[in-house]
Parts: structure tokens; C-alpha cells; sequence
């Protein structure tokens, strides 16, 4: 008697442990994530050359903050930990593993530059732990062969090149192409591209000039670009140099069919200080809406991104696209986050990342939608071809994607 | 007083070597990342180190030695990539071509003086990043993508992880560095390199061929910082012009100033001071901006700003001459 | 031709940039001996001064002249509060310090203003002239701005007397305080001066580069350069350095522009034209120590 019924309490027990496992089985969790709450690293350049990018930073902060606030990701805060890199990669090694290995976040998020995204990309696909969403534009974060735990996010500067390329290509006869080039990992991912797309029509470039971040200004480049009787000219600068090479080719009387790289397609830093009568018939590849352009005032997206800002960055320049790219940027994390349910691992971070069909993003330009799946890593990849006009961009053509490129 | 000194650096190299061996014990406090913290900042040691021969004990300025540093990352960083040399090798490897490209460099640097000698090194520093771009040596540098490395294997199945291996191997590097570099401070090489410093005039009086010892020294410090660099090509695994800006040589500076100029410990703590100024002037930003609250938005930047000035402040000497002023007047109340 | 011309040209342009800068160092080296790694941010910042004054309602003239006696104020402050109580400290302790400020200066404009680029006007007319396109009437007027800030600061040192003590406060500074001279507020006029001086030179700057809190990175460089090829304590050096470091740096550039041309090799260009200009300043540099206008200081031991 004692016996059976000691079997049965055990039994009994033993029901109880396989009901509760089972209830939470629901619930799994790495690294980073509990009942009540999800911690997420990132890392900015604050402080160094490259500081104006640090609003990016700051815009996702006071996402996350806005996101708390409204009861955050199905019940669970979001504790997004940022710190400055000063855009150097032997720091951001650093400041990761700390991220990583000290802060223990499920994941990273938004980290931004190539050279220090480099620095980091195998220690973060050894660890296993998501790399998403990078905020640069080079072609090596979506191979998810063998890099499966790093994804980019904005169409690759690479394709934009091609893009560019190929509309030459189609509308400028006889074209003798000056390029002006930022001497970094950047540029050159333009220039390649742009190459590529020429295809064997390499002859056409006429002239390739390089500066430094550190010119003071890239005066005597545009001298030398127009001295080349080029009669297309392709700026790939950051919007300093682009404004002072597109006011100075009008200073100087050069007046070639310009092409300027889509990171300084904004109205507000690049086109208004170069002067809207030199910057008009300027052609462009956007993916987001530009927070200067007047046509996109009455869109219901815009419209809510710019009563967030006034709640959440009062103050903040609203002219400043990175404050466009980092609100973006957020809320395709904050649908990942939502799509894990209660599935916080790290493998399906990356699942739910990589499970996206013409998902429509605030902010993105009309027709343009977020794709990937486990074998295509790159959530934005199409373009569309912009003409400046009046003190707006003017979209036209087709939207273009990198496959039909 | 050597004695006691001989002491303590002894305690201190057994504590240290000793530290991985009690990350069992206390997982949390001796983990993988505050051993390459530690290894970061062993690194910074030794460059700024470098930096305290030439400037503190020969009395030569130097804006530029980042430069130095990126030629031994890059020696190290290509004779890996191409030629599959051992990364133990690249150390003397970088330590003689870095100790060459110094030694060149020191002999226009003995025309000039003070601001101008700041001048020159400082556009040394400037153009190294440019020139390992230079259109024609982009094949063995990878150009502006830099080269990424394996990071060092543990040898001979030993029972440690990559992380406390390239520990103890920093760690081993160093000793030996500081141990020359005590050596020959203390030899008449090193009293001729510092009677240049306080007394140049009669130095050269008195026959010491202060040319030769100038530009010698210039090459002995570029070596040391050199093989800093090499190391943290194999730390970071990763060189890339981006990691050599003008903003390091400057950071080096402020490592030998804050640390203390002419003291092999101002070295070493100029090294931690290095790799924790950043990090302290976040978590002191975070705790400013989270807990006081401001009706601005504060940058790290600023409170980095802010602790360099405080610094000098409290302690005009450094944290060394510091150290030593308060050992001073305790000894002095006790007597 | 049209492109020697052109070149230059914008290398003119850019050498009044450099020399505005570079009068700045001159002056503070002048008056207290140390070489200001800050002033480049000091001059930024007086430029975002500026700008607000600006967007504030007021015309331009009136935002300068506000602007250049704010700067003063700022300069003899921070001389009075961070580095009168340094007086004593080590040189490489004292240029830590100016590192701090430089990093201060900087993340605070970033702060209050953004890291957008600014437009920033320009208070010469937009004149269609002869040689426009070659030089635009900005770069003409920057250039002409350096020579009158030349001439003031020339006659001040040599006929007032309080450019006098000023000079003599820096030199031997136990003999001027003998003769009466209150040596330790020189020092703080002479950080005044300096920072006034770098105010007119961060607003000419601003129109040309854009305002941004790191306009300044690259310009401390050539003129720090230019401050040195021409003589550290020598103002008018300074500004003939400034244009020849422009001039020199655009010529380089040309230079191996017409050698790929001729020979279809990449030799030297653009990214290499600081590089070449810098050794070139080096190299005269170890042939003349003082600098091309300096005096050499005969010491004594």
C-alpha cells in the first residue's frame, strides 16, 4: 500500500513538474532578456569627426523611452544601453565585448560606421550574438552564409552606385564623367559600385579625385574636375564637402549634369547651404523622406514622426535626417522585438529578422517596403530616382531594386 | 629605497600574474572582458612608455607618436595576412622597423626644437593614416577596408582561454620592456640620454655625442611604441586607417602627462589612465544626465573635457608625481 | 593655364583661411608663450556666438563687433579662472589642459547648436567682377580682412604702450613687472586678444567651410603649419605662411595632376597633398629653425 501510494504522489509530482515545464515553454530567454525587461546595446560616435551621426543615438534613445512609456514590447521594458565609440574601431571592440560579455544585451543594435562594424563583425558571429541592423551602407553585412548573425538595414551604397550608373548610361550622351570621392571605406563603395555599373563603359570616367575628411574645403578638387572637361559629375561626399562642391562648381562656372550620393540628399544640410539655384537638376536615389522636403508634410507617417519629435526630442533640429533614419531604424526593431512574442533568444531575434514580407516602415518612401529572408540579408534594397526642383526633390522613374540593377 | 621599490614591482608582477588563475573564484570580477581591459591598457603601458623615453628622459617632444604605432600594427598586421608569420614573431619585427622609421625620423627632428619639433611629429602622425592609403601600397595595407586578423591561438594545449592567454602575453611583453627599459635608465646611456634633458649644453661639453643619443633614443622610443602597436594588431585582430587618427598620438600624450612625465610607474598608470578616461567619463555622464538631470544635454565629450582639466589641477605632475608628493608628506609628518 | 590660375587662386583663398587662424596662434604665443590647441574651437565657437546674434535679429556688423568683445571677455576669463591658477605647471601639462578645452568647446557648440552644417552669411557684396570664378568676392575680402587685422595688430604692439608691456610681460616678465607692468593681467589681455583675433577669423572661416562644431579640426592644422613656416612670434609671418601653405598645398596637387597627365601615372595627388606640403614645411623647417621670417633667439646658458 505505502508503496503504490508513494508512486502515486511521485507520479502525481512528476505531472505537476511536466505542466509547469510546459507552461513555460512559452518562454525562453538568453542573455539579456527576462519577464521584465530586454536590453539592447548599441554604440555611436558622441564624440570625433564623425559626431554629427551621434543624433542617431539619441533619436533611438528616446524611442526606446517613448516605447517604456507606452507599457513597452508585450509587458517587458526595453533597457537600451549606447555608448561613444568616437568612431574608432580598436574602441569599439572594446565598448562591445563590454556590451557583450559584461552588460550581457541580447543583442546590438544600429552600430554604426564600416570600419568599426569590421572591427567587430567576427567576434560577434563567433559569440552568436545578433548584429543588427547596422547603420552603414557597405555590401558585407548581408551574407548570411557566412556571417549569419549580422544584418544591415539601408540599401547598400554599392547598388546605389549601380543605379547611377546605369541612368547615365541611359540619358547623358557622350558622357565624360568627373567623380569627387571621400577617401574612405564610403566613397569607395560608391565608387566600385558605380564602376560595376558602368560595366565596360569605364572609359567614361574622365577623372577621379579624392579628399580627406580633414580638407578644409574641396575647392581645388572641383577645379581640377572641371579643368578635366567632365560633363556629368558624381559627388560622393558627406554633406559638408557635397555642399561646398556643388556651390563652388557654380562659382567657377562648371555646369555638368550632377549626381549626388543619397547621404547628402537633404534639403535643410546640403542643398539650401550650397544655394538652391546652384543645386537645381540635381539627381538623387532616396529610400526615406527627406524632413526638409515640403511634399511629404501631409503624409499620416510624417505627421506622427513629427509629433514624436515634439514630444520626445523637443528641441532637436527637425531638419536633421538622421533623426528621420534613426525613427525608422527603431521601429523595424520594435516590430522584431513584438514578432519574438516571448521567444527572447538570440536565434530568434534573427529568425524574426530575417522573416520579412513587403513590410511597410514609417517613413520609407511610397512603394518602397522591408524584405529578407534567410537567405537575403538586406531589409531595404530599392531606390528611387529623385531630380532637384524648386526646394524640393521630385521623384521619378521607377522604384528600382538591386536585383532588377 | 631600490630595495623596497624591487619589492613592491615584485608583489605587483605576482598579483598580476597570478589574476587569471582566480577567475575561477570570482567569475564576475576577473572576467574574459576585464582581461583584454587589462591587456588594453598593458598596450597603452608600453606605448606611452615609449613616448616617456623620448619625452620625459631625453626631453624631445612628440605629437606624432600614433604614427608609430600604426607602422607596428600594420608590420605586424601584413607580415601576418601575407606571410603567415606567427604573431609573436611580428613583435621584433615591428620593434626593428618601427626602431628604423624613428631613427630616420630623429635626425631632421635635431634641427628642431620644441614647437617645431611638435610641428613635425604631429604631421608625421597626419600623414602616416594618408600614407596607408597611398594608391601604391594598397595591396599590402587593404587601403582604406585595413586587414582583418585572426586573433592569437593559446599555444602548447595550455589551459587557457584567448583571453587570458594574449593576457599573460601582453603582460610577458611589457616585463621585459620595462625591465630594458629600467636597465638602460640606469646605465650610462641612460644618464647621458637624461643629462641631454636637463643639461644640454654641458652634455655636449662634456663629450657625450648627443646627436648619436638623440636620434638612437628617437629610434628606441618609435620601437617601444611600435611594438605596442604590433600587439594591438593582435588584440583588436583588425587594422584599419580609422583606428590611427590624430586624436591617438594626442591620447598618448595625455597617458605620459596625466600618468607623469619621466617615471616608468607614470607609464604604467598613464596606460590605465588611457583606457579608463573614456570609460569613466560616460558612466559619470550617465550618472549626471540620469540622476541630477540638466536642462542640456551633456556629451561624455564635455566631461572627458572636463576631468582632463581637473586633473592637471589636482596633480600638475601627473598621478605619479602626485603619488609621490603625498608619500612625501606622510614620511615628512611622520619624522 | 585657366586651371594654374584657378588653383592658385582657391589656394589664396584658402592661405587667408589659414593665416586668420594662424594670427591667432601668433598671439598667444605672443603674449603668454604657449601654443593654444583650443583656439580653433575658441574661433568656432565665437562663429556660433555670432550666429545666434544673428538669428536674433541683429545685421551682421553689429553681431561682429558684439561677437569680438564677447570673445574677449570669454578669452580673459578663461585665462583668469583655468590658467592663472596653472602658472606654475609643467608645458606639456598646460597644452593637457588645452586638449580639455578643446573638447569642451566642441561637444558644447554640438550641444547648443547641433551637429547640422549652417549656412553662415557673407558681409561682402556678391559683386560680378573681372576675375570672378577665379577668386569670388568673399575670398577677396577675407584676404583683406587678414592684412587690416596685420596692420592693427602691428600698430598695437609697436605704439601703444600698452602693446609695449604687453611684449615686454612675455619676454621678461621679472624685468616688465619692475618697470611697473602688471604682468599677470597682460597675459589675460593677451588671451582677450587672441580670442578676438580668432573670432573675426571664425566668422570669416564660417562662410566659406559652413558653420559645424568640427569646421575647425583641419584648419588648426595648417595653421598651426603656417604659424611656424613663417615664424611663431612674427604676426606678418605667420600670415605669409598661411598663404603659402595654401598656395603650396594646391600646387602640389596641381603638380601631379599635370604629371598623371603627361605620363598617365598616378604619382601624388590629392590624397597625398597635405602629406608633400607638410614634409616640404619640415624640410624648410630644419634648413631655417626660426621659421622663414623668424629671428633666431641666440640662448645663453
Amino acid at each position: 500500500m505505502r508503496t503504490s501510494r508513494r508512486g502515486f504522489v511521485a507520479g502525481a509530482s512528476a505531472f505537476a513538474v511536466l505542466g509547469t515545464k510546459s507552461a513555460f515553454a512559452q518562454k525562453k530567454y538568453d542573455d539579456g532578456a527576462t519577464d521584465k525587461e530586454i536590453k539592447i546595446g548599441h554604440t555611436g560616435p558622441y564624440s570625433g569627426p564623425a559626431s554629427s551621426y551621434g543624433q542617431i543615438g539619441k533619436t533611438i534613445e528616446a524611442f526606446f523611452k517613448s516605447v517604456n512609456e507606452a507599457g513597452g514590447v508585450n509587458g517587458r521594458k526595453i533597457n537600451f544601453i549606447t555608448r561613444d565609440d568616437g568612431y574608432s574601431p580598436p574602441k569599439m571592440v572594446e565598448l562591445v565585448r563590454q556590451l557583450v560579455e559584461q552588460d550581457k544585451v541580447l543583442c546590438l543594435f544600429n552600430t554604426l560606421g564600416t570600419p568599426t562594424n569590421t572591427a567587430i563583425h567576427r567576434y560577434m558571429n563567433q559569440k552568436k550574438v545578433p548584429q543588427l541592423y547596422v547603420a552603414t551602407g557597405a555590401s558585407k553585412w548581408g551574407k548570411p552564409k557566412e556571417f549569419p548573425w549580422t544584418m544591415g538595414f539601408q540599401p547598400d551604397y554599392h547598388t546605389e552606385g549601380v543605379v547611377y550608373a546605369k541612368h547615365i548610361l541611359a540619358n547623358v550622351k557622350d558622357a565624360k564623367i568627373g567623380v569627387l570621392m571621400q577617401n574612405d571605406d564610403y566613397g569607395k563603395d560608391y565608387y566600385e559600385g558605380f564602376r560595376d555599373g558602368l560595366g565596360k563603359e569605364t572609359g567614361k570616367i574622365v577623372k577621379h579625385v579624392t579628399f580627406e575628411v580633414t580638407d578644409p574645403t574641396v575647392d581645388s578638387q572641383v577645379i581640377q574636375l572641371k579643368d578635366s572637361g567632365a560633363n556629368v559629375f558624381f559627388n560622393i561626399a558627406t554633406p559638408k564637402a557635397a555642399a561646398q562642391a556643388i556651390r563652388k562648381a557654380a562659382d567657377i562656372g562648371w555646369k555638368p549634369a550632377q549626381y549626388l550620393n543619397n547621404v547628402s540628399a537633404s534639403v535643410g544640410s546640403v542643398m539650401r547651404p550650397a544655394g538652391l539655384e546652384n543645386s537645381q537638376g540635381i539627381i538623387t536615389a532616396q529610400y526615406l523622406k527627406d524632413p526638409t522636403d515640403k511634399q511629404w508634410e501631409s503624409t499620416d507617417d510624417f505627421k506622427a514622426w513629427v509629433a514624436w519629435m515634439d514630444k520626445w526630442m523637443p528641441g532637436a533640429n527637425k531638419a536633421d535626417a538622421n533623426h528621420v533614419f534613426g525613427y525608422a531604424v527603431s521601429n523595424l526593431m520594435l516590430e522584431t522585438l513584438k514578432k519574438c512574442g516571448d521567444t527572447l533568444t538570440r536565434e530568434n531575434v534573427m529568425k524574426q529578422a530575417a522573416n520579412y514580407q513587403k513590410y511597410k516602415l514609417p517613413l520609407l518612401l511610397p512603394g518602397i517596403t522591408i524584405s529578407t529572408s534567410p537567405t537575403d540579408y538586406y531589409p531595404i534594397q530599392s531606390v528611387q530616382l529623385a531630380r532637384f526642383k524648386g526646394e524640393t526633390w521630385d521623384l521619378f522613374g521607377d522604384v528600382m531594386s538591386a536585383e532588377g540593377s | 629605497m631600490a630595495a623596497s621599490s624591487k619589492k613592491w614591482v615584485l608583489g605587483v608582477i605576482a598579483i598580476a600574474v597570478l589574476l587569471p588563475l582566480l577567475q575561477p573564484v570570482f567569475p564576475d570580477v576577473v572576467s574574459n572582458y576585464r582581461l583584454f581591459l587589462v591587456s588594453t591598457m598593458i598596450i597603452a603601458a608600453i606605448a606611452v612608455l615609449g613616448l616617456n623615453l623620448l619625452t620625459g628622459f631625453n626631453g624631445q617632444f612628440s605629437l606624432g607618436h600614433g604614427a608609430f604605432y600604426a607602422v607596428g600594427a600594420y608590420t605586424a598586421a601584413i607580415l601576418m595576412d601575407k606571410l603567415n608569420v606567427p604573431y609573436w614573431a611580428t613583435i621584433p619585427a615591428a620593434a626593428i622597423v618601427c626602431f628604423i622609421v624613428g631613427y630616420l625620423f630623429g635626425l631632421p627632428a635635431l634641427k628642431l626644437e620644441g614647437h617645431y619639433l611638435a610641428l613635425a611629429t604631429f604631421a608625421l602622425a597626419l600623414a602616416v593614416p594618408q600614407i596607408l592609403k597611398y594608391k601604391w601600397l594598397e595591396g599590402l595595407t587593404g587601403g582604406v577596408q585595413g586587414i582583418v586578423l585572426m586573433k592569437p591561438e593559446v599555444p602548447f594545449g595550455l589551459p587557457l582561454n584567448e583571453d587570458q592567454w594574449l593576457y599573460y602575453f601582453c603582460l610577458l611583453v611589457m616585463i621585459v620592456l620595462f625591465w630594458g627599459a629600467a636597465n638602460m635608465l640606469n646605465s650610462r646611456s641612460g644618464r647621458a640620454m637624461m643629462a641631454i634633458r636637463d643639461q644640454y649644453m654641458a652634455a655636449d661639453t662634456m663629450g657625450i655625442d648627443t646627436a648619436l643619443y638623440k636620434t638612437v633614443t628617437f629610434g628606441i622610443s618609435a620601437a617601444y611604441t611600435g611594438i605596442a602597436g604590433a600587439l594591438s594588431a593582435s588584440a583588436i585582430a583588425f587594422v584599419a586607417p580609422d583606428s590611427f587618427g590624430i586624436f591617438l598620438s594626442i591620447k598618448f600624450l595625455i597617458g605620459l602627462v596625466v600618468g607623469g612625465i619621466g617615471s616608468l610607474l607614470g607609464s604604467v598608470l598613464g596606460g590605465i589612465f588611457y583606457v579608463l578616461v573614456d570609460n569613466s567619463a560616460q558612466s559619470l555622464t550617465q550618472f549626471i544626465r540620469n540622476d541630477l538631470g540638466l536642462p542640456f544635454d551633456l556629451s561624455a565629450y564635455t566631461v572627458f573635457g572636463v576631468l582632463l582639466i581637473a586633473i592637471i589641477y589636482l596633480m600638475p605632475m601627473g598621478i605619479a608625481g602626485g603619488l609621490y608628493m603625498a608619500y612625501r608628506k606622510l614620511r615628512g609628518a611622520r619624522a | 593655364m585657366e586651371q594654374l590660375l584657378q588653383q592658385f587662386a582657391s589656394g589664396l583663398a584658402n592661405g587667408a583661411i589659414y593665416a586668420c587662424v594662424a594670427l591667432a596662434l601668433v598671439m598667444i604665443y605672443v603674449s603668454t608663450d604657449h601654443i593654444n590647441f583650443a583656439q580653433g574651437e575658441m574661433a568656432m565657437f565665437s562663429a556660433y556666438i555670432s550666429w545666434q546674434l544673428m538669428d536674433w535679429g541683429m545685421s551682421f556688423w553689429i553681431a561682429f563687433v558684439l561677437t569680438v568683445l564677447i570673445s574677449f571677455a570669454m578669452g580673459v576669463l578663461i585665462e583668469r579662472l583655468i590658467l592663472r591658477p596653472l602658472h606654475n605647471a609643467p608645458v606639456l601639462s598646460i597644452i593637457v589642459v588645452f586638449i580639455g578645452l578643446l573638447a569642451i568647446f566642441n561637444s558644447m557648440a554640438g550641444a547648443f547648436w547641433s551637429y547640422l552644417i549652417k549656412e553662415f552669411p557673407s558681409p561682402f557684396p556678391k559683386a560680378d567682377f573681372g576675375i570672378a570664378g577665379v577668386i569670388g568676392p568673399h575670398q577677396l575680402g577675407v584676404v583683406l580682412v587678414t592684412l587690416i587685422v596685420l596692420g592693427l595688430l602691428f600698430v598695437f604692439f609697436r605704439y601703444t604702450p600698452l602693446g609695449l608691456a604687453m611684449r615686454a610681460a612675455a619676454q621678461n616678465p621679472q624685468m616688465a613687472r619692475l618697470v611697473g607692468v602688471r604682468v599677470d593681467w597682460m597675459l589675460a589681455l593677451g588671451w582677450g586678444l587672441a580670442a578676438s583675433v580668432g573670432a573675426v577669423a571664425g566668422i570669416m572661416v564660417a562662410h566659406i567651410v559652413y558653420l559645424e562644431p568640427n569646421m575647425m579640426g583641419g584648419i588648426l592644422l595648417y595653421a598651426f603649419a603656417s604659424a611656424l613656416v613663417g615664424g611663431i612670434s612674427n604676426p606678418a609671418g605667420a600670415v605669409a605662411g598661411g598663404f603659402i601653405v595654401g598656395i603650396l598645398e594646391n600646387m602640389v596637387a596641381y603638380a601631379g595632376n599635370q604629371i598623371e597627365k603627361a605620363t598617365g601615372v598616378y604619382i601624388i595627388g590629392n590624397g597625398e597633398k597635405l602629406t608633400v606640403a607638410l614634409i616640404i614645411v619640415i624640410f624648410v623647417l630644419t634648413v631655417r629653425p626660426a621659421g622663414l621670417f623668424g629671428r633666431v633667439v641666440v640662448k645663453r646658458v
